[in-house]
């Protein structure tokens, strides 16, 4: 009996590494389908969020291997840049057949070419048994309107950024093929010229949409990613997820279980750096205007975060507020 | 008998002989003749290169070569670069500058890639180190400027500082003023990366004055058009330039400094920068075209007529570097001006969009390849190819070393046939017997690499994505490619077979990278228990490998040789096996000693929130410490 390993990729997360809560999301699924063995004993069935259909999943011993011409690789959709996910089906890929249930994005029709909003690892195999059933909230299509592999295509951050930040530009522009005329008129305070004054996630950094996030008493941060998250909820949640939570629930945690970052309920306040080099609170701008002028995130602890605008009433203000 | 024969040449001669013998390979070379050639050597190499900073430890390459002047070191995978690798995997410098603050005192070059430097770091390195010449931090992070300002104000003798592709905390240009009035050792900074909209300019400017010796400047997006003709009319030696913004409004007396600027350069033979550009003021560097040999528009967004008009002045380009608003018109016209040309890297400006948004495609690329004779290497994104089109390049370049294709959407196959690309490829290495590089993209089968193996006996790293149909593929390359050190793979069928087949290549190699691939938890753990010499890692954000069956797959794996055995600054998630006790990290003793502890601590203390590399390896590696 040959073994039966069904491997899903998340792909539309951008944030680097993140809590093992995610949505298994099929994109690309491989199968590799063991013939003439008798058949696979439908081993573990995971039931996942409701927003996925049940998922079969036989695995086995991997010491038994198929005979190779035996094995028939079914590939699942191809991976394809465009929110429907078969919308560019090669018809190559149809020469291939499709063996047996593959999982395609037909699947899960509202969760191609989304990120979630947790915007889980970079690339997860799922297979079998214990994925938790993770609720997934879905965003809307993301920003670029292609489903995006996680580093593919395989362009360094530094240059993504510059590429992102002018596309951005192009669908704010009509009739631009692609191009950003640079003798617009600019703002003429700024002294770094961006030419074109509709870069929507200006990230000084140069990276994409990542920002560095520091907590205090941790020396290391991490970075997240903006670009994967549409509202202030579902950054502060990534980072509640990032540092507040250990899906190892060990000893000598030196944070606790912290309940929302935005809401001062927590022990910790969220704040950034603004362009001007000027310490907020997070929350009080709309959050485009947050995302276009943020250089990094800190993780105050409350009871440091004076001199800061006060929490409750500016943050519950803005939160009621559809943004 | 022949150690008197060995022994009747005085040291000293067999040192004068062997400091003419400068690479790496002749090096360890010489060092295998006998012992006493390896002791004479090693106490006079002065330069080494290690291409993975975990595959030996710097106790161990002190205590081998104690007399280095220029250390190089490599971190993180290559897959990186693009987001692959989880924030916090390591690749931390830290303890290999700590211990060699206190045995190479002398030590005049440190070049890292892809690692983690912090301030701390760079403040030991300004301390430690009295006769500091060389920093080189490509695609770095985890430092600030004030690290920078700390190189600065010490280190009297610097003559590079290249800050190239790292991610840095840029905390304002200040950091520029720490160069004290005294100093004048400058010959190359790179601070193109740096990303603050504050640049001190006058400090800029006064430095870049008085040191005469300045050759390569590259400046960050922050410094303004209107500031390069002062910058380079205060050196106009410079051999590599980089502007920063190249974009203003069009004034003609800024135009005409400009152009003035840079005719003054006569020794200028590369340039790069050109964020947010303004296409008049292109013209200004018309001057110093005839004699540029690299060129880097990667940030330069403007259509194709204007690049070609540009490029048309520069007969003598060697590099180029260009977004895909060239399109395939501009292509031709390049592969008709630019003759001398080696190397090519066409860029995408809209990676992600549905339709193409520029008329770039194979043919660009077919018609460099045919009229450029030189071109050796190539890195190009496009959205078709052909395998009439690959053959046509492989026969036309046979020189080529470097070739890197990416068709944006993977697993696109031959355009014209709608079969796999395996043929074309195929030519590439059957053709190109030089080649060192290659990365695949496009549908292909198992016999690309069936091709792979074949021929592509000089191949030295191999990166392949959405490719191959089973193990085969896998076993293909691992068994053909004589001369591979890094294989990584990302979204391939390959699963344990062919792994655990050429578990033997595997130390043979600096690395290999498989992600979410086929391979199965219980391999890893065969391959971590067989294979002693190799660190099996597995990175798994979902949670512990082992609360799943072992033939699940793992998510990530990074195999990688090394004598220094496991180590201990993964981020912390420990899943300890049951053989496994010792291997708690932090709990043995640590080799390196107490410091290395201290310094850890902190990244230590991160454990429970970063958990997710986990560690597997034969136990019996810990008694060699």
């Amino acid at each position: 009996m040959g073994p039966i390993i069904i491997t899903f990729s998340t792909i539309f997360s951008k944030l680097p590494s993140l809590i093992p809560s995610f949505c298994p999301l099929v994109y690309g699924g491989l199968v590799l389908l063991g013939g003439g063995n008798g058949d696979a004993s439908s081993g573990v069935s995971t039931d996942e969020s409701a927003v996925l259909p049940k998922v079969e999943v036989v695995s086995e011993a991997c010491s038994s291997y198929p005979a190779e011409s035996e094995l028939e690789l079914g590939l699942g959709l191809s991976l394809g840049g465009g929110g429907g996910a078969t919308g560019k089906t090669k018809a190559a890929n149809s020469s291939w057949g499709e063996c047996g249930r593959i999982l395609t994005a037909k699947d899960f029709p509202s969760v191609v070419s989304q990120r979630t909003n947790n915007g889980g690892p970079s690339s997860v195999a799922v297979s079998g048994t214990k994925r938790a059933a993770e609720s997934v909230s879905h965003e809307s299509c993301s920003p670029t309107g292609a489903s995006q592999v996680v580093g593919w295509p395989p362009i360094r951050a530094y240059r993504m950024n510059s590429l992102v930040n002018q596309a951005k530009a192009q669908r704010g522009d009509e009739g631009d093929n692609g191009i950003v005329e640079k003798d617009k008129p600019k703002d003429a305070l700024k002294k770094r010229l961006n030419c074109n004054g509709k870069q929507t996630t200006v990230n000084e950094k140069g990276h994409l949409g990542f920002v560095k996030v520091n907590i205090d008493g941790i020396p290391i941060g991490r970075k997240v990613d903006l670009n994967a998250h549409s509202s202030y909820e579902s950054m502060a949640q990534a980072l509640e997820d990032m540092f507040l939570r250990s899906p190892n629930s060990v000893e000598n945690e030196p944070l606790t279980m912290a309940s929302k970052l935005l809401d001062g309920s927590s022990e910790f306040v969220l704040t950034y750096e603004d362009k001007e080099g000027d310490w907020m609170l997070v929350g009080d701008v709309p959050w485009r205007m947050f995302v276009s002028s943020v250089r990094r995130l800190r993780i105050m602890r409350t009871s440091e975060a004076n001199g800061l605008a006060p929490i409750n009433e500016s943050n519950e203000r803005q939160r009621s507020k559809p943004i | 008998m022949q150690k008197k024969v060995a022994c009747s040449f005085p040291d000293e001669v067999l040192e004068h002989v062997f400091s003419f013998i400068q690479s790496d390979k002749d090096r360890n070379a010489v060092s295998m003749v006998c012992k006493s050639w390896y002791e004479i050597e090693r106490w006079c190499r002065r330069k080494i290169f290690i291409g993975n900073c975990y595959a030996v430890s710097p106790r161990m390459v002190i205590r081998r070569f104690p007399k280095v002047r220029s250390i190089e070191l490599k971190g993180k995978p290559h897959f990186a670069d693009f987001n692959l690798v989880p924030d916090g995997w390591g690749g931390y410098v830290l303890p290999w500058i700590a211990e060699m603050a206190g045995a190479y005192p002398w030590l005049e070059e440190i070049r890292l890639k892809r690692m983690v430097v912090t301030d701390e770091c760079l403040e030991l390195i300004a301390k430690s180190f009295k006769n500091f010449k060389v920093l080189v931090l490509f695609s770095c992070e985890g430092f600030s400027t004030d690290g920078l300002a700390a190189i600065a104000a010490s280190c009297m003798n610097l003559r590079e500082l290249d800050l190239r592709d790292s991610d840095v905390d840029d905390l304002g240009g200040h950091w520029l003023s720490h160069f004290p009035e005294t100093y004048t050792s400058l010959v190359s900074l790179n601070s193109s990366c740096l990303g603050s909209d504050e640049v001190s300019l006058s400090a800029l400017e006064r430095l870049v004055g008085r040191c005469t010796n300045l050759r390569t400047l590259r400046l960050n997006r922050a410094v303004p058009l209107d500031k390069i003709a002062n910058i380079l009319g205060r050196a106009p030696q410079l051999v590599d330039f980089g502007t920063g913004t190249y974009g203003a409004d069009l004034q003609s007396d800024v135009f005409s400094s400009l152009a003035g600027a840079f005719s003054s350069c006569k020794e200028l033979r590369s340039l790069s920068g050109f964020w947010d550009v303004v296409p008049a003021y292109l013209p200004a560097i018309y001057p110093v075209c005839s004699r540029l040999t690299s060129l880097n528009l990667s940030y330069v967004t403007i259509q194709s007529p204007d690049l070609v008009k540009l490029l048309r002045h520069c007969p003598s380009l060697q590099r180029l570097l260009v977004l895909d608003y060239i399109e395939d018109s501009g292509l031709e016209a390049l592969s008709s001006s630019c003759k001398e040309l080696q190397e090519l890297r066409v860029f995408p400006s809209d990676p992600f969009g549905e339709e193409p948004n520029v008329s770039l495609t194979e043919q660009g690329l077919v018609s460099v390849c045919l009229a450029c004779p030189k071109l050796q290497s190539v890195l190009y994104f496009c959205r078709r190819m052909s395998n009439v089109a690959l053959v046509t390049i492989a026969q036309n370049c046979p020189n080529l070393t470097r070739f890197r294709l990416c068709i944006i959407e993977p697993r696109t196959a031959d355009f014209l046939t709608l079969e796999p690309l395996d043929v074309g490829f195929g030519a590439i290495v059957e053709h190109c017997k030089d080649l060192r590089r290659l990365s695949l993209s496009g549908l292909l089968t198992d016999r690309v690499f069936e091709y792979i193996g074949r021929y592509a006996k000089k191949l030295e790293m191999l990166s392949v994505a959405f490719a191959g149909e089973s193990d085969l593929g896998l076993h293909h390359v691992l068994s053909g490619c004589e001369s591979l050190r890094k294989l990584e793979i990302r979204d391939c069928p390959f699963g344990d077979k062919a792994l655990l087949a050429n578990a033997a290549k595997l130390e043979t190699m600096r690395s290999l990278w498989m992600s979410s691939c086929a391979v199965s938890f219980g391999a890893c753990k065969l391959l971590g228990q067989k294979m002693p010499r190799l660190n099996v890692e597995v990175i798994d954000e979902s949670g512990p490998p082992d609360s799943r069956p072992d033939s699940c797959p793992v998510d990530k794996l990074y195999i990688y040789r090394s004598v220094a055995g496991p180590r201990f600054d993964m981020p912390p998630f420990v899943w300890t096996m049951e053989e496994d006790s010792a291997l708690q990290l932090n709990t043995i003793g640590n080799p390196i000693g107490s410091e290395w502890e201290h310094n850890m601590k902190g990244i230590q203390g991160l454990r429970a929130q970063m958990p997710f590399v986990l560690y597997l390896a034969e136990l019996s590696n810990t008694s060699q410490w």
